[in-house]
């Protein structure tokens, strides 16, 4: 079981390669490919080193907890399918490696390339090994993505991105499908691990979610495999470079879809549904993807068929649900990789050398390309299922398998399409063969071939020796992998009886494959009248037919987007404002309303007198919004009922806070008014604002009706602990403050650091428009030109000056009584932030800015430097942030008082406040400054502009 | 009393929606500053109504007092309230001194800010 911790480093590997290839490229292109080799040797190394536990039959597993809250954990398991595929992966990884260092061109970027590939390689890795199913879900949607590069990696070809993106848009849905039917799965069987779910077997295919289960399952698997009717973004994929196609297409991804279904054969296989579902699916892929192979002039289109029927053959013999089958799949998947990624190498080598792939333009190759046509003819033979080599051995067990097998009470059709499907793919092997590589030799190739350097056709070489040598010695090469990995499959229990030798005698099997044989050479012979009548009759194109399917969607998605998001807020607030009382609504619908628990307050004279001038006033502030000079003055009325009517409701710290932020907030408009329009004009028609008035009324009434509805009833309050406790923990009797300062010091602490952010952000705003485009509108601005002569009154800088030092002291004084009556750092901040704006108000910018002796930036800094100090002064005494102490000292003649970290909290509150809120119109006031308004440097000064034009005009 | 209450928020909510939905900036911040004194009072009112009982603590005797928690909540609200109001403005502000207009919509059939671009489709070569 040790070894088994080797799993997650294993899965790991590839991708921690991943971050190299594109390093290395710098050192040149051998060195990238090493590189990537060493990543890929080195997981390799790795996983034969648990070769010896596989093959004993234990299954090793590593486990690391993740998010087990979601049942989601970092495991990993190998058995003998696991090890089957994880050689697959990294054996064919390393001779794709090699391949794909003589095919690129020195134009592509080789260092992308070799990290998509690592990166594919590792998600496959993660697919095979991983127990978590979720896990593998994971690296399953990796795959597509990864996959999705490696297919475009020719960027500049509109099919590579074309392919790429319905690769994707299959497999990926397909994998969503897959989540679904996973998690169904592991419902059932209340564990999503593998292998629990894998015990489980009886109770899932007796569940009623079996059925959905499987469908959503097989949609993953199938859209993976390129499965009929999914089966046409396989050789549209095919426009990657042949690397990946021989990597991908033919050993790796596309058999992800027959690895899930061989993974979980043990718990869904057996049944009715699984047979005919999955048997006859794979039974059509077959016939018919060898049907269009035959047809297709493009070696790669017709490796890519070819490539779908096989991975049909696959299906339907996992189909079956028999052992004998999974055997037969087992040892398929083993014989179809060697021959078909030699096969794809060699149609990469003709290109690469031929600069051609389409069949009409080949020929006579023998003569050019020696072994190339060794090479590639001895693996297509294979493809055909010739005897001596490796495919006619799983062939003849593949029609052993079906030839018993019975479709709806009828014996002949499985055998009888399964025969023809051997034919047919006998009689484009043949043609791939004939074609391409007899004949007689042309002049006309676009470049004129020769075999390519020793490097190129050594990987495809090696695997030709893979074909013959199990084709040979079957027993001794790959008996042992097959017995494991279709044990891993079937989940133990006996064997079946079946022998991988040449002769088994005369078998109906064997009558089959020369039926087969002899059926293909003689299409083969005829292929010229039948690819006439071929191409003579329609068929429907799926890729017309996918990217029709495609244009309907994206035109659907887009009209709902023009719909709803046009640009225009308004309408985006329209839908937000009826969609949140539409959810309001439904959430009432549902019931549940508890009935009235408190009765209501009696209503006094005074709160209706209040209530009558809110009410009246935002009436008339909606209509007359159009003058907005009055609507700011009507917009103060409301603020001042609203802050009344705190006083009102027992909430002094509130009512003290809304009336200093009102005065503020008023400055603040007015100061903007100065520079926007004073008028809103009148553009809606009278349709919109009945509209947006009776969107307005829907909005109020539901939320007053919550309102009303909410005050009516008792719930469950927290606040008992905060009466309790704000003074015999927080040393305060004004619970609201202790709150703010203590118990949830934290929020404050937030709330304090956003303020100053956006104090800082509309500094920022300003410095970029003083600099923009704004500038030059401002430099020209005109003032209007009836401002007073006397722009600062005499009266009210005498009265500001005489009022600033008790105002400040006001400010003082609510700032120090704050932790035990009403008021408190923010409201303090703001009564002082009030009485410099008077002093900028009275006496002038500029010589209120030349008293000012520290910057505003740095107060906010202090306040959020001072807050935090105090907070982590708490660790000093080993306690948690923000914990208070305090205590009372007695400081004759002053009565006792009380000094508490949180005041100094507070103190920093009241920084923050303070710069934040004089920054805010600190730099709405630069705007004017920039505009050219003249300054004083003197109080008590008239407008020297003014002034001098009026002496002129006396002169 | 909660009816008054309840139907100022109201009130205050509908005015502010209607605000929010007019077409140039400086309706739509007064909108915005109707709906958060809405925002604000619906939040104190989750506190329920007391008159007379405010939360400072009275240490000679034994009274109730009302929800303070609401309060504070509510105290913060009303501070970021004013700074996002400012920010709001400043970029009202600014968007209206670099384009010289203070509508909030952007139209999008306009032809200059269509950028509408369909990925180029090349000749296929069906495999």
């Amino acid at each position: 079981m040790d070894s088994g911790a080797l799993l997650p480093i294993l899965a790991l590997v590839p991708f921690i390669g991943a971050l190299f290839p594109a390093l290395m490229i710098r050192a040149g292109r051998d060195a990238c490919a090493l590189m990537t080799g060493v990543a890929t040797l080195l997981a390799f190394a790795m996983l034969m080193t648990m070769a010896p536990a596989v093959f004993r039959g234990e299954v090793l597993q590593a486990q690391i907890e993740w998010l087990p809250a979601l049942g989601l954990s970092a495991s990993f398991f190998l058995d003998g399918l696991g090890f089957l595929f994880a050689g697959m992966i990294l054996g064919v990884g390393l001779l794709i490696i090699l391949y794909a260092r003589f095919y690129l061109s020195s134009d592509d970027p080789m260092g992308q390339f070799y990290t998509y590939l690592l990166l594919f390689q590792g998600a496959m890795l993660g697919i095979v090994t991983s127990d978590n199913v979720l896990l593998l879900l994971v690296f399953w949607e990796l795959t597509s993505l990864s996959s999705f590069l490696l297919i475009g990696y020719w960027k500049h070809l509109p099919e590579g991105r074309q392919g790429a993106r319905m690769a994707l848009a299959v497999t990926g849905g397909g994998g969503l499908a897959l989540i679904g039917g996973m998690l169904i799965l592991g419902n059932i069987a209340g564990s999503y691990d593998l292998t629990v779910i894998l015990t489980k077997g009886d109770e899932i295919r007796a569940s009623e979610w079996y059925f959905p289960a499987l469908i959503l399952i097989l949609l993953g698997a199938f859209t993976k495999s390129a499965q009929f009717p999914f089966h046409f973004w396989l050789p549209h994929a095919m426009a990657a470079p042949t690397p990946v196609s021989a990597y991908l297409h033919s050993a790796t991804m596309v058999k992800a879809g027959v690895f899930l279904l061989a993974r979980l054969w043990p718990v869904l296989a057996g049944t009715p549904e699984w047979f005919y579902i999955v048997a006859t699916t794979g039974l059509i892929t077959m016939v018919l993807g060898a049907l269009i192979a035959l047809f297709k002039d493009d070696l790669k289109a017709l490796l890519a068929f070819s490539t779908v029927s096989h991975l049909g053959l696959l299906t339907m013999l996992l189909g079956l649900g028999t052992k004998f089958g999974v055997v037969a799949a087992v040892f398929h998947i083993i014989n179809h990789l060697t021959f078909k990624a030699a096969l794809f190498m060699s149609a990469g080598i003709v290109d690469h050398e031929a600069h051609t792939r389409d069949i009409k333009r080949l020929g006579g190759l023998r003569r050019l390309m020696p072994i190339t046509t060794v090479i590639a003819c001895l693996a297509a033979l294979s493809m055909a299922g010739i005897p001596l080599l490796n495919g006619f051995l799983s062939k003849e067990m593949m029609l052993e398998a079906v030839s018993q097998t019975e479709w709806w009470e009828n014996p002949l059709f499985v055998p009888v399409l399964a025969t023809v499907g051997a034919l047919l793919s006998v009689a484009y092997s043949f043609r791939f063969i004939f074609h391409t590589f007899f004949g007689p030799v042309r002049d006309d190739y676009p470049s004129k071939p020769h075999d390519p350097s020793f490097g190129m056709w050594a990987a495809p070489a090696f695997l030709v020796v893979l074909v013959i040598a199990i084709g040979l010695f079957s027993k001794a090469t790959v008996g042992p992998l097959v017995a494991v990995a279709a044990d891993a499959v079937y989940g133990g229990g006996k064997a079946p009886y079946y022998s991988l030798k040449i002769w088994h005698g005369v078998t109906p099997a064997l009558w089959m494959s020369v039926i087969a044989v002899i059926g293909g050479i003689v299409l083969m012979v005829l292929h010229k009248p039948l690819a006439w009548v071929w191409n003579a009759v329609p068929r429907p194109e799926a890729k017309v037919i996918f990217e029709w399917l495609l244009d309907r969607i994206v035109r659907l998605c887009r009209a709902i987007a023009e719909a709803t998001h046009n640009g225009s807020i308004t309408r985006y607030l329209a839908i937000f404002a009826v969609g949140t009382v539409a959810l309001g609504y439904i959430a009432w619908s549902g019931g549940g309303m508890t009935p009235a628990t408190r009765d209501p307050l009696a209503v006094t004279p005074l709160a209706a007198i209040g209530w009558l001038l809110l009410v009246g006033a935002t009436g008339y502030l909606v209509t007359i919004h159009h003058n907005r000079f009055r609507a700011l003055i009507v917009i103060s009325i409301i603020g001042l009922m609203v802050s009344a009517g705190f006083v009102y409701l027992s909430a002094p710290d509130l009512a003290l806070t809304q009336i200093s932020v009102e005065t503020v907030t008023i400055l603040l408009l007015l100061l903007a008014l100065y520079f926007l329009p004073k008028e809103t004009p009148r553009e809606s028609p009278a349709w919109l604002r009945l509209r947006d008035g009776a969107i307005a009324l829907i909005s109020g009434g539901a939320v007053a009706a919550l309102a009303y509805a909410f005050m009516l009833r008792d719930v469950s309050v927290i606040s008992d602990f905060h009466l309790a406790n704000s003074y015999k923990g927080g040393g305060g009797t004004n619970v609201v403050n202790v709150i703010l300062v203590d118990f949830r010091g934290y929020d404050t602490y937030g709330e304090i650091i956003v303020l100053g952010i956006a104090g800082l952000t509309i500094f920022a705003l300003m410095e970029s428009l003083l600099r923009g485009k704004a500038s030059a509108r401002l430099r020209n601005w005109t003032f209007a030109p009836n401002t007073s002569l006397d722009r600062h009154p005499i009266m009210m800088v005498v009265a500001t000056r005489f009022l600033f030092p008790i105002a400040c002291l006001v400010g003082v004084y609510i700032f120090l009584r704050g932790h035990n009556e009403p008021g408190g750092g923010f409201v303090a901040g703001l009564v002082v932030s009030i009485a410099l704006l008077m002093q900028y108000m009275a006496s002038g910018f500029a010589w209120a800015q030349r008293k000012q002796t520290v910057e505003y930036h740095s107060m906010i800094g202090l306040g959020v430097i001072i807050a935090g100090l105090t907070g982590a002064g708490a660790w000093l005494a080993g306690r948690p942030f923000l914990t208070s102490a305090f205590g009372y000292v007695n400081l004759p003649p002053i009565e006792e008082f009380e000094l508490a970290t949180a005041a100094l909290f507070d103190l920093g509150v009241f920084l923050a406040v303070l710069g934040a809120v004089m920054l805010t119109l600190y730099s709405l006031s630069r705007i004017a400054r920039h505009a050219g308004e003249t300054v004083n440097p003197r109080p008590m000064d008239y407008d020297p502009s003014r002034r001098m034009r009026s002496g002129q005009e006396g002169m | 009393m909660e009816m008054i209450v309840a139907s100022s928020v109201g009130i205050l909510t509908a005015g502010g929606v209607y605000l929010l939905l007019r077409q140039r900036t400086f309706p739509v911040i007064l909108g915005l500053a109707l709906l958060s004194y809405a925002v604000n009072v619906f939040l104190f009112s989750s506190g329920r109504l007391a008159v007379g009982l405010p939360p400072v603590l009275n240490k000679y005797a034994e009274t109730a007092y009302t929800d303070p928690l609401p309060q504070a909540l509510v105290l913060t609200a009303i501070v970021i309230s004013f700074g996002m109001t400012a920010v709001l403005v400043m970029i009202a502000l600014g968007a209206y001194l670099e384009s010289a207009e203070d509508g909030v919509n952007i139209d999008l059939k306009r032809p200059d800010i269509d950028d509408d671009e369909d990925e180029p489709t090349g000749p296929m070569s069906a495999p």
